[in-house]
């Protein structure tokens, strides 16, 4: 409030008899200042630097993503049974509670730390950075990052992965890419799970991949099943690889 | 409802501003959201009169701009605006393309004395 005039500065019109210039006014005005910074730029900023962590210890790492029910635990007791001989893993859980799904990765005998959101919705990458501090990354090839089931919130938060990978299961609806775009345009992989319930359930795997090219041009899609094992093979194969380019990227730097 | 967390951010990043230009009053704060930011604004509204709750941003008002959203077609190199992300190009029916703008979430602006 002007102390001259008696004015609120949010109805400053000069009404007065006796006009006055806002110089003569002791407090000061009102005055828009830019700012110009991106909302998302701290988390952006610690994504970075775990990325930058990642690169330097040479550990390839995957944000799982799904609605929950997928199968993203599962997918990860079938790949951690069948590569961790081959391949040092760690794995980071996000749920809102319970430590149920680090109790079945810690049954698998791979170093697995818990996060729990509690109200939270996603994961975000100032969680992830001190969930790594559970780990002794030099021994880590590879990291799987099983983040909160939700299939809309963890799209918008970059925890410094080198892929997002959506899991989307038979008894969901082949749409799913359609109706959550923005989660399968942030994933360069996709999984559809569970194929051994196809003759059981009414999902169209053809359309389901036309579904997820229109959203995401050129994504990598898998078909499996973490019941019977079908189709991991592959998805074991393309792991190898990512880990042992990231291996040799790290290599070649020094 | 991931927008909390976007406008406790949002609350920081304003009261950091405001403390550093010694601001007594906030009448607003201005975002840039892109069509395609995935936040809903209606939900942005609802968070912030919540986090602003017993701070100097108590009573301001969060005024949210739209960025349309705008893309390249990867086949044949037309801009075209985009509705939604299955909006397929208009001159040649591709789908596949390149977001120019629209993911924006940026806190453009503040009004203060």
């Amino acid at each position: 409030m002007c102390i001259d005039c008696g004015c609120a500065p949010t109805d400053h019109h000069h009404h007065h008899d006796a006009p006055h210039s806002h110089e003569e006014h002791t407090v000061q005005r009102r005055k828009t200042i830019s700012i110009e910074e991106d909302i998302l730029a701290k988390n952006n900023r610690l994504a970075a630097a775990n990325r930058t962590l990642f690169a330097d210890k040479g550990i390839f790492t995957l944000n799982l993503v799904s609605s929950p029910g997928s199968g993203k635990t599962s997918l990860l007791e079938m790949t951690l049974s069948a590569l961790k001989n081959e391949i040092s893993f760690a794995v980071l859980e996000g749920d809102q509670q319970t430590a149920n799904d680090a109790d079945r990765i810690a049954a698998t005998g791979v170093p697995v730390h818990q996060i729990n959101t509690g109200a939270g919705c996603h994961l975000d990458a100032h969680m992830v950075g001190h969930g790594l501090e559970h780990f002794n990354l030099d021994a880590v090839q590879m990291l799987m990052i099983e983040n909160v089931g939700n299939l809309v919130c963890p799209a918008a938060f970059d925890l410094g992965e080198d892929f997002k990978v959506s899991l989307l299961s038979v008894t969901e609806g082949e749409d799913k890419p359609l109706k959550y775009p923005q989660m399968f345009r942030a994933s360069e992989i996709m999984l559809i799970n569970k194929i051994d319930l196809l003759p059981y359930v009414r999902f169209d795997i053809a359309r389901c991949r036309e579904y997820a090219e229109r959203v995401h041009p050129g994504i990598k899609i898998f078909e499996v099943s973490c019941y019977s094992g079908e189709g991991l093979d592959e998805w074991y194969a393309w792991l190898g690889e990512q880990v042992s380019a990231k291996g040799l990227m790290v290599r070649s730097k020094g | 409802m991931h927008e909390l967390g976007i406008t406790q951010s949002i609350v920081e990043i304003a009261l950091r501003t405001a403390t550093g230009q010694a601001a007594t009053i906030i009448h607003s704060v201005t975002l840039e959201v892109g069509a395609l930011a995935g936040v809903v604004p209606d939900a942005l509204l609802f968070c912030y009169e919540a986090c602003s709750k017993e701070t100097l941003l108590e009573g301001s008002r969060l005024i949210i701009e739209e960025i349309p959203a705008r893309a390249r077609c990867r086949d044949c190199a037309t801009d075209y605006p985009l509705v939604d992300l299955l909006t397929c190009c208009p001159a040649c029916g591709s789908a596949a393309s390149d977001l120019l703008c629209g993911e924006d979430l940026r806190i453009k602006e503040m009004e203060i004395d």
